[in-house]
């Protein structure tokens, strides 16, 4: 598709993270630490999983233009996080690095130095562009990708809903209320992606048959506590009154119209 | 003394989440110091504004702006640096952090001063609360929309409202930061203004649509429904996966976060994702074919049945008490003229 002289070769590594799948309410653990897992499944977050795509879209795209190119995924958790690893392998990663420490809820400070300590373990790959969902779905402590930037004297932009690939490095684009903004950093970048940029596919049966073969490689991570320690977690109050049931089906219309007049929005 | 950062708009107003941080910032009972690197906003009840100067804090610059802010903490000594928990100032505030090597405590609802500081921050949206410990020389901390009216932020002192007589102008000191050119590599270069037309953040009234919808022409009662009510059209992330609505319509912890006034949810099941997009309406009307759905037990009106039999019928209803079938419609998505 480019006509300019590409790279020959372009690796891209994401970075994910395991966290429970939530349903409407969510139960903690006796000593109010965790969310309690006994009854839930595990995923990647939404962000995460865009990042995963973009990666293997930008892979697909280079390799049809000629090019070779990796995506390595990696992911700062307990052995078990190996199943978020091998989903984003299933959809179309090549490889999966699981930096191993002894607990899924890390803070931010020992999450971007495990990160970093997973990169060092493979001193000689280069990656061009570092994808990083923008915040955690249940922490939301949005900083671990600007920590491994910075570390790496990476420009970072976060939030992005779009990314291009063009002479001088990347165009990405972010949503704000008043519009859309533009940034252009030279490659090497990290990028903080928002769910939006892309729907993620939903992977196929080779990819799972791949991924469940596929070699992860285990690197020791860094769980030396930072300076923001979570004392407890605990749902905030909830005092919503019961809910008032206007009727059923079209018959209820007069009722609700009621409502919205009362509410003066009609 | 506590620093408060503050964004401030193209037309100089200050940004969203300004008086939450401020109200937080207040509430800690130490004295607060505003930094901007744009106009100054009337009526801050501080007695100091720095404002910072430099060619690459022209435009939002998250880098230059976090390295700018480091050398501002090294300058001025305060105990802490606090910003909105907006996309930017989430942003800015981890970069400081990485660049200074501290922690950073993002979207708190109140911050206590202690060794260590302790503080309750939002999690997964606002459906949990976490209570934390801040050890740090320099406070960083992000304060989440809402917090000034959430109580959490115990007994703010005094808030940046106009509750206190006509605050003195504060003294503005300039600073200059040095920054190193290539910190213009994160910079915005272009801007696309948002198409005209009610914004989903800002509508008082919110027409949104799930699974139930069951397809995107499935949304053309939803769009004619919010038309009527001077509203925005949004949908639940399996709307946006199945390709029925654009993402920037979405509702919840990865989309949007929506406080309007009257928040309709069609055929919306309300699990975690999307409940703390919409939690934050000031009255919830769930239409649901299923009536242990958490959207419609957590509603505040409710209405059983399916979202095609039922809107049709509202809209019909509306137009009739209206007494007008020549209303012209801003949003002609299969409004019929009868």
């Amino acid at each position: 598709m480019s006509t300019t002289a590409e790279p020959e070769r372009r690796d891209v590594l994401v970075c994910i993270k395991r966290t429970p799948a939530v349903g409407a309410r969510i139960a903690l653990t006796d000593d109010g630490l965790a969310i309690d897992t006994r009854h839930l499944g595990f995923t990647m977050g939404p962000h995460e999983e865009c990042a995963v795509e973009e990666a293997v879209r930008i892979a697909e795209s280079h390799r049809a233009a000629g090019g070779t190119a990796r995506v390595t995924v990696l992911t700062v958790g307990p052995p078990d996080a190996a199943e978020q690893l091998r989903y984003a392998i299933s959809m179309g990663a090549d490889e999966g690095v699981l930096v191993e420490v002894p607990t899924e809820e890390l803070d931010p400070e020992p999450t971007a130095a495990s990160i970093l300590a997973g990169l060092r373990s493979a001193p000689d790959t280069r990656y061009d562009l570092l994808l990083f969902g923008t915040d955690s779905a249940v922490a939301g402590n949005a900083q671990a990708g600007i920590r491994v930037a910075c570390a790496l004297g990476l420009p970072m932009v976060a939030g992005v809903k779009g990314i291009r690939f063009d002479d001088s490095g990347l165009e990405l684009r972010r949503g704000t209320p008043a519009g859309i903004e533009i940034y252009r950093v030279p490659l090497p970048a990290a990028v903080g992606v928002k769910e939006g940029i892309n729907v993620p596919r939903y992977p196929a049966v080779t990819g799972r048959m791949r991924a469940r073969k596929a070699p992860l490689r285990t690197v020791p991570g860094e769980p030396a506590a930072g300076g923001l320690r979570t004392v407890a977690l605990r749902r905030p109050r909830e005092d919503r009154p019961e809910t008032v049931v206007l009727g059923s089906g079209a018959a209820a219309a007069p009722a609700v119209v009621d409502v919205l007049a009362e509410l003066g929005v009609v | 003394m506590l620093l408060v950062l503050i964004d401030t708009e193209a037309d100089g107003t200050p940004g969203p989440g300004t008086g939450d941080v401020l109200a937080v910032a207040h509430a800690t009972g130490l004295a607060v110091e505003v930094v901007t690197t744009g106009a100054v906003p009337d009526g801050l009840a501080v007695r100091r504004v720095h404002r910072l100067r430099h060619d690459l804090l022209t435009d939002h610059a998250p880098e230059a702006l976090g390295e700018a802010l480091v050398q501002l903490l090294a300058a001025v000594h305060p105990a802490g640096l606090l910003a909105a928990a907006t996309e930017r100032g989430d942003e800015v505030l981890a970069q400081t952090a990485a660049r200074a090597g501290l922690p950073l405590a993002t979207r708190c609802l109140a911050l206590c001063p202690g060794e260590p500081w302790s503080l309750t921050r939002v999690r997964s949206g606002g459906v949990l609360l976490e209570d934390a410990e801040l050890t740090a020389p320099v406070v960083l901390a992000t304060v989440a929309p809402g917090a000034a009216a959430s109580g959490s932020a115990s007994a703010p002192a005094a808030s940046a409202s106009a509750s206190e007589a006509p605050a003195p102008a504060p003294d503005v000191v300039e600073f200059v930061p040095e920054l190193d050119p290539v910190l213009a590599r994160t910079r915005v270069v272009e801007r696309v203004p948002r198409a005209e037309g009610v914004s989903l953040a800002t509508a008082p009234v919110v027409v949104s649509g799930g699974r139930g919808v069951g397809s995107a022409d499935g949304y053309a009662v939803l769009e004619e429904l919010a038309a009527l009510l001077g509203g925005a059209v949004g949908c639940s992330r399996v709307a946006t996966n199945n390709g029925w609505r654009s993402h920037s319509d979405q509702v919840g912890l990865t989309g949007t976060q929506i406080a309007p006034d009257l928040y309709i949810a069609c055929g919306i099941s309300g699990a975690t994702q999307h409940w703390v997009g919409c939690m934050n309406a000031r009255t919830i009307l769930a239409i649901n074919i299923d009536a242990e759905a958490p959207m419609v037990t957590r509603a505040t009106y409710a209405v059983l049945g399916d979202l095609h039999e039922v809107l049709p019928a509202v809209i019909e209803e509306i137009r009739a008490r209206s007494g007008t079938v020549d209303r012209p419609d801003p949003v002609p998505v299969g409004v019929a003229d009868r």
